[in-house]
């Protein structure tokens, strides 16, 4: 969906694009769009701006007010990284930001540029192996409903990185910006413990 | 968020020349505001309760402004370095414990790797009639209009340096450390750099809650020099809240201590959670110097640390709580083992 061209240039955002927003818009993006939501009316230009993620090199126009996660899934479609609460507070959008995990909903799309985005979509391998932490998760029945799983297996991940990871009371500490409203925290717990022997570096 | 426009600072030297003004028109500057690690910034921003026209990233300043260099001077820390490389260094560890307990115990593991230091002592009050921009009664949102928090929802607000306009309380951690430690303030702006007491950068409300610091328009801090001392390393911060981790101090003491023997020389202590500004607790300080460091004396000292407290309601028990906060890290700190 990323970079499909949509052949009459009639993409949803073309035909939703209200007010002043349109005439911002490149033709490549606005045939890009999955549905993004109605825009303001604009007072200001869009930026262009290029993100690295997950390998790959993503060209944008974007108003200065997209955050990271909002370009990430509304921009994107990649939508792995979920909108919790969109201010901080309960880390279902947190994405690794140059390898430490950062909450996608308090960064500027603008901000991430220059630096390599890692999402919950770009963890497996090509062959579709999954990542450590991921398979741990299954493995370990680390959630129920599923929605602030993405947040907690990229925060995992940082948390091993950073050698956060020593100790089950150590884990839940720095864990510590993740809720998850299902309660899974024990097996959360027990997820990361096993998955970090296998991750490259502790 | 209401629209902006995001530019990039290409160097310090655009800072020097003074970054309230806009490139296009001298003569009606622009409201700005600098972004750092936007976890406060963008925070207040999708709230609506800031709304800067125009937002520059200092960002690009990062590889100047984020040392972390130990010597036998002391620590320095630039502005732009983040919470976890500092709360992470082992010479900040082992040198300044309360510097890196503060920044631990703070927000969470994935704020702490993006937010700044200089942001984070510059970090606004959680009163939610703050936060709220449906509430019309905020003297420090919209001055001149009251403060619905004096009859209001007040349990986690300051008993502390208060007044009639702001009972507000100063919600950050590692601005205690800084307090207690003597730390001085690196600034930069128009009018050149220089260089303050960390105690006075912040504002008591009084009459003015709007204004919280003592920057000038344009300035920005660069960074944090805090002097080494016998004190540093027995030193320690205590923070208590209403769940064990990611949350704001209901009360919280950083202490450092020299001691000799039982005796204490000089303890420097600092309150969070309590007051309005970060706060040093002076008359505390001074009930301990020269005393046998026991539960006896340091309940005194806070005692001494809480006489002027004045609560609202819903935060009376705070007094209380802060004093043996405080009698917790006081012991604790005497009973760290320095190598």
């Amino acid at each position: 969906m990323t970079s499909q061209p949509d052949e009459g240039g009639l993409g949803r955002r073309g035909l939703l694009g209200v007010g002043a927003a349109a005439p911002f818009l490149a033709p490549r993006q606005a045939a890009a769009q999955p549905a993004p939501p109605s825009l303001p009316l604009k007072e200001r230009p869009d930026m262009t701006l290029t993100l690295h993620i997950n390998g790959k090199a993503h060209p944008l126009t974007l108003d200065p007010r997209v955050t990271l996660l909002d370009a990430l899934r509304e921009h994107l479609a990649l939508t792995g990284a979920k909108k919790g609460c969109d201010q901080g507070q309960c880390g279902a959008c947190t994405v690794l930001l140059d390898g430490h995990r950062v909450l996608s909903c308090l960064t500027l799309a603008a901000m991430a540029e220059g630096k390599e985005v890692t999402t919950i979509e770009g963890l497996a391998g090509a062959d579709g192996a999954l990542h450590p932490m991921q398979q741990a998760f299954l493995d370990h029945d680390a959630f129920q409903c599923g929605y602030c799983t993405p947040g907690q297996i990229m925060s995992a991940i940082g948390c091993v990185q950073e050698g956060h990871a020593e100790k089950p009371e150590q884990i839940r500490e720095y864990m510590s910006g993740n809720l998850c409203r299902c309660a899974a925290y024990p097996n959360i717990v027990e997820a990361i413990q096993a998955a970090k022997p296998q991750m490259g570096r502790a | 968020m209401r629209p902006f426009s995001y530019e990039r600072v290409p160097d310090q030297a655009a800072v020097r020349r003074g970054v309230p003004q806009s490139a296009t028109s001298r003569a009606a500057p622009v409201p700005t505001m600098l972004l750092a690690g936007g976890t406060t910034l963008l925070d207040l921003m999708k709230l609506d309760v800031l709304r800067p026209e125009r937002v520059l990233d200092i960002n690009t300043l990062a590889p100047k402004l984020s040392a972390i260099e130990a010597d036998a001077q002391g620590l320095r820390l630039g502005a732009l370095a983040r919470m976890a490389a500092v709360a992470d260094d082992a010479a900040v560890r082992r040198e300044f414990p309360v510097v890196a307990e503060s920044l631990m115990l703070a927000a969470s593991g994935q704020i702490r790797n993006m937010a700044s230091l200089g942001g984070n002592v510059l970090q606004r009050t959680r009163c939610s009639y703050f936060r709220d921009v449906s509430y019309a009664a905020c003297n420090k949102r919209n001055p001149g209009s009251g403060c619905a928090a004096l009859d209001g929802y007040n349990r986690l607000h300051a008993v502390l340096g208060t007044s009639e306009q702001c009972i507000a309380s100063y919600p950050g951690d590692f601005a205690q450390a800084l307090i207690a430690l003597d730390a001085v303030v690196e600034i930069e702006g128009p009018q050149g750099a220089r260089r303050i007491p960390f105690a006075e950068l912040h504002r008591q409300p009084g009459d003015r809650p709007d204004v919280e610091t003592t920057l000038n328009p344009g300035e920005m801090i660069a960074g944090f020099a805090i002097p080494a001392g016998p004190w540093a390393r027995r030193s320690r911060y205590v923070k208590v809240r209403d769940r064990e981790s990611y949350a704001f101090a209901a009360a919280s003491a950083a202490v450092a201590l020299d001691l000799d023997g039982d005796k204490v020389r000089q303890a420097r202590i600092a309150l969070g959670g309590v007051a309005t500004v970060p706060w040093r607790a002076t008359a505390a300080e001074a009930a301990l110097a020269g005393q046998v460091l026991d539960e006896a004396s340091a309940e005194r000292a806070a005692e001494a640390a809480f006489r002027d407290a004045k609560t609202h309601g819903e935060n009376d028990y705070k007094p209380e709580l802060g004093r043996r906060t405080l009698v917790r890290a006081l012991l604790e700190a005497k009973r760290m083992e320095i190598a």
